[in-house]
């Protein structure tokens, strides 16, 4: 399942849910949260905001879904990113794999997050103390 | 009518999110299109001129070379960033 919200998540009842649904099944899970940092290129950081491409950001995460269940052998799957002004430790994204073994649910939670940081269309920009500022790929360090 | 798209720093580049146009009749696909908007004054040339933007159709990623058809949703954007 995919979710593009405004709205803050519940890491735990997120988690607490898909274990709900797994009903036995799975051995596993695995989450990445993804969380706005307070410094970012040496500069603080007061807000952020995400825009992005309605109807083609639901269609891009439920690709990067499908194909993750392709190659892994999943029980459940969840990715839901925030959109819209955030804070510095605000959550922006939760990326949660299941299955039978740790290593599939790795694998997969691994490659969901970096595939949805290179092709899904989300835009970060940066409120600084001197003015706002697009985030460059790979500038996050 | 072809409803184009411009997100993040390009649209504010541009000043504008979206507009919908008649597609010329001798322009057939991404590039030829990205060409004709580059002929409208500054900032179009050189915003558009950026190698590293993306272009998808209707909400796809697409190569220079896709055909752009009467009824499309065309958008350019910078590198993503999400995640």
């Amino acid at each position: 399942m995919i979710r593009v919200q405004t709205g803050d998540f519940d890491v735990g009842a997120e988690l607490e849910q898909l274990r709900r649904d797994n009903n036995g099944r799975a051995g596993a899970m695995v989450s990445f949260t993804g969380l706005v940092r307070d410094i970012n290129a040496g500069d603080s950081v007061a807000e952020m905001t995400l825009e992005h491409y309605p109807g083609m950001t639901e269609k891009a995460l439920e690709k990067i879904e499908q194909e993750a269940n392709t190659r892994w052998e999943l029980t459940a799957s969840l990715i839901i990113h925030r959109v819209g002004a955030l804070q510095p430790n605000d959550n922006i994204v939760l990326v949660i794999a299941a299955s039978k073994h740790r290593k599939q649910a790795f694998q997969a939670c691994e490659f969901m997050i970096d595939t949805l940081k290179t092709e899904a269309p989300f835009w970060k920009k940066e409120t600084l103390p001197e003015g706002t500022r697009w985030v460059e790929p790979g500038q996050c360090r | 009518m072809v409803h184009l798209r411009y997100f993040a720093s390009l649209r504010e580049q541009l000043g504008t999110g979206e507009e919908q146009i008649e597609l010329p009749s001798n322009i057939t696909d991404i590039s030829g299109l990205t060409r004709w908007l580059q002929t409208r004054e500054e900032p179009w040339k050189s915003a558009l001129a950026d190698s590293r933007l993306h272009v998808a159709i209707n909400q796809e990623i697409a190569r220079p070379d896709a055909p752009v058809t009467d009824g499309d949703e065309v958008a350019w954007f910078p590198p993503v960033t999400g995640g």
